[in-house]
């Protein structure tokens, strides 16, 4: 490969050998495309007229009243399949298509990031296949319909654990036989080299509008930065705005489940470092090095690893990362909803329990929470936990 | 006892003309005991040296025969600590090669150095980490030297001239030959394209070659030795026998012994 992928020690492309060909043809088409002239004119294209970009930057006056800071939303919630993931898709799903790939293949948690491949399967007639755990399947049935109807063939995991990570595994395993045809489309920036890489350009925009924004708003920068923090992408999309404004804090909010002493998500704040998916970062993981499950409340934040530049970021004390337990982001959910009349997704409801402990300590702060995703995909499971039947 | 090398174990073979039969194991699986008994049977029915699996919870390079495998193994208490009491335990009974195969991640947990250290004491011959390209191998190399173990790394079709140069540079042992395009599994044909790749390893290095991934008939194996290689790994369909047989053990060990016969008389002229 050309470049080596790393982030200090993190990152790299821990890899079986067949995979190698396959990493260094994408690594090589990227840094091609990143940087054409024509390619991006078609990515500015569809961000535009078909995701929706750009997002506003939305001040929300009562919930600041309410914590006693400025607080600031970056809408990505108001984008096409309600979450910031079509950024990365378009951009890959384009790539793929310059690179003369016929094929998609994505895995998928709860089903956001396969809707979201999905949906530009469709866009660009690439026919598309979505690796889904068994378990995952049955308890999203909705969002494995909506796959299906922009044409993508679901296909359950039966292997390991049956969720998010043999999920990918097996998305692994497809594209180690299938690659001259295939482009993989991670959805977060985790994986082999270039995957964080890639993964961040594409959600880049995310940080680069909302800098914009506040500085146009405000006149000066945030005091502080939150996002959600799963595999990580949201995230290393809106802090990549910031990482050089070292007075900017850059805050991740990890899936704290039940709290650090029962099952959880909170990779950096709990985990160790191993290698998983393809790159050295923290996992979580018993001392033999076998990978735990992870638990959230939200299934895009139930993994048991982190993109690698996080655990740079950590690492470098540049961004802290702090979990967000099933409680909290409960309460961020509601809080949102009824002050601003804002539904968010139990993801994104983590960054803004996370907010509302931060301006606790905080008052007269300048916030800006990285909305990453809408809640309609939620309130199933919120109107179960308030006892409501639908 | 006197570990038999890599070099003395393909010579051996080579001597009579044959090739070497290799067949994996994950340690532990369906338990600790069981899975000796089904070495002991590997050994008894022609076994010219061993491939131990230390089990991994995500195996990306491998199918689903072998993750059913590692799941069992886990299930059944199988840990690191234990995988090289495994080992230990082996090497009561017999002196061929043992190669590990594994994942990185239990080698990084453990500490590379204690990793390799241990293996050396238990009589581990050689590592391969199925996701531990050479771009990343330095440390491990290093460690391998150090113990004296050795450091075996895959090839595969797909792997350009260039990259092969590199991996022959630090792989010793054998080459692992990955014989179709994916995952491990039993299949039905070996492809052509992996007679090329025999023959294009042989160009360039002395090495030798064994070929695994797939490799489910003696058919498979008349054909990787025929096309050159000197040995053939058979993982996926012994594993299928100890899978269908989970209830028999008997039965278990008679069919993996019948088959490995097979196998080991395939590898004849």
């Amino acid at each position: 490969m050309i470049l080596d992928g790393k982030f200090g020690k993190y990152g790299g492309a821990f890899v079986p050998e067949l995979l190698i060909p396959a990493l260094e043809e994408l690594e090589k088409a990227f840094l091609k495309y990143k940087d054409d002239e024509e390619f991006n004119k078609e990515l500015k294209y569809y961000l535009r007229e078909f995701a929706g970009r750009p997002t506003p930057l939305y001040y929300a006056k009562n919930l600041s009243e309410k914590l006693g800071c400025k607080i600031y939303l970056k809408r990505e919630d108001l984008l096409h399949t309600g979450a910031h993931k079509i950024n990365n898709t378009l951009g890959q799903g384009l790539l793929a298509k310059y690179m003369g790939k016929t094929r998609l293949i994505a895995e998928t948690g709860a089903g956001q990031h396969g809707i979201a491949t999905a949906v530009i399967g469709s866009l660009l007639q690439i026919p598309t296949e979505v690796y889904m755990g068994s378990e995952d399947v049955e308890r999203q049935k909705l969002n494995v319909f909506r796959m299906e109807l922009s044409g993508a063939k679901v296909n359950p995991v039966e292997n390991g654990s049956r969720t998010l990570k043999d999920a990918i595994n097996d998305a692994f395993r497809d594209w180690a036989s299938s690659s001259d045809t295939t482009h993989y489309l991670i959805g977060s920036t985790m994986g082999p080299h270039p995957y964080p890489m890639m993964v961040k350009h594409f959600q880049r925009v995310i940080g680069k509008e909302t800098k914009t924004q506040i500085l146009k708003n405000e006149g000066k920068l945030p005091d502080v930065v939150i996002a959600c923090v799963g595999g990580g992408s949201n995230s290393m999309g809106i802090f990549s705005g910031f990482i050089e404004d070292k007075e900017v804090e850059l805050i991740g909010a990890e899936g704290g489940g039940e709290g650090l002493n029962g099952k959880h998500g909170s990779t950096i704040s709990a985990g160790t470092e191993g290698i998983l998916h393809g790159s050295l970062s923290f996992v979580l993981q018993n001392d033999d090095g076998q990978i735990s499950e992870a638990h959230s409340i939200s299934a895009g934040l139930d993994y048991p690893g982190v993109g690698p530049e996080h655990a740079f970021l950590s690492s470098k004390g540049r961004a802290k990362y702090y979990p967000v337990t099933n409680e909290e982001a409960i309460r961020g959910f509601k809080l949102l909803s009824e002050y601003e009349g804002i539904i968010p997704a139990l993801e994104s409801s983590h960054a803004i329990g996370m907010a509302e402990k931060y301006a606790k300590e905080n008052k007269g702060k300048t916030i800006i929470i990285n909305l990453s995703g809408r809640g309609d995909k939620d309130v199933d499971i919120l109107a179960k936990l308030m006892g409501v039947k639908l | 006892m006197n570990i038999e090398s890599y070099e003395d174990a393909f010579n051996r073979v080579k001597e009579k003309k044959e090739g070497a039969f290799i067949p994996f194991i994950v340690a532990g699986d369906p338990d600790f005991q069981t899975s000796l008994q089904i070495v002991k049977t590997f050994v008894e029915n022609g076994a010219d040296a061993l491939e131990i699996g230390f089990p991994f919870s995500d195996p990306v390079a491998d199918g689903p025969t072998v993750q059913m495998a590692d799941i069992r193994a886990l299930e059944s208490g199988m840990n690191t600590k234990k995988g090289f009491e495994f080992i230990k335990s082996l090497r009561e009974f017999t002196d061929i090669p043992i190669g590990v195969l594994t994942y990185y991640n239990l080698i990084y947990k453990m500490g590379l150095d204690d990793f390799y250290k241990t293996a050396k004491e238990s009589g581990v011959s050689a590592i391969l980490a199925a996701d531990l390209p050479p771009e990343e191998a330095n440390y491990v190399v290093k460690a391998a030297k150090k113990h004296g173990i050795q450091q075996i790394f895959m090839a595969a079709q797909s792997t350009s001239n260039e990259r092969l140069e590199k991996i022959l540079e630090i792989c010793s042992g054998f080459l692992y030959v990955v014989a179709v395009m994916g995952i491990t599994g039993a299949r039905n044909e070996i492809e052509n394209s992996t007679v090329k790749l025999i023959q294009r390893i042989k160009d360039q290095s002395e090495i030798p070659i064994a070929v695994g991934f797939g490799i489910s008939k003696p058919e498979h194996v008349k054909e990787v030795i025929n096309a050159g290689a000197d040995g053939a790994i058979v993982a996926s369909a012994i594993l299928n026998l100890i899978t269908e047989n989970l209830q028999n053990k008997e039965k278990m060990l008679q069919n993996i012994g019948s088959f490995c016969r097979e196998l080991k008389n395939a590898t004849k002229d």
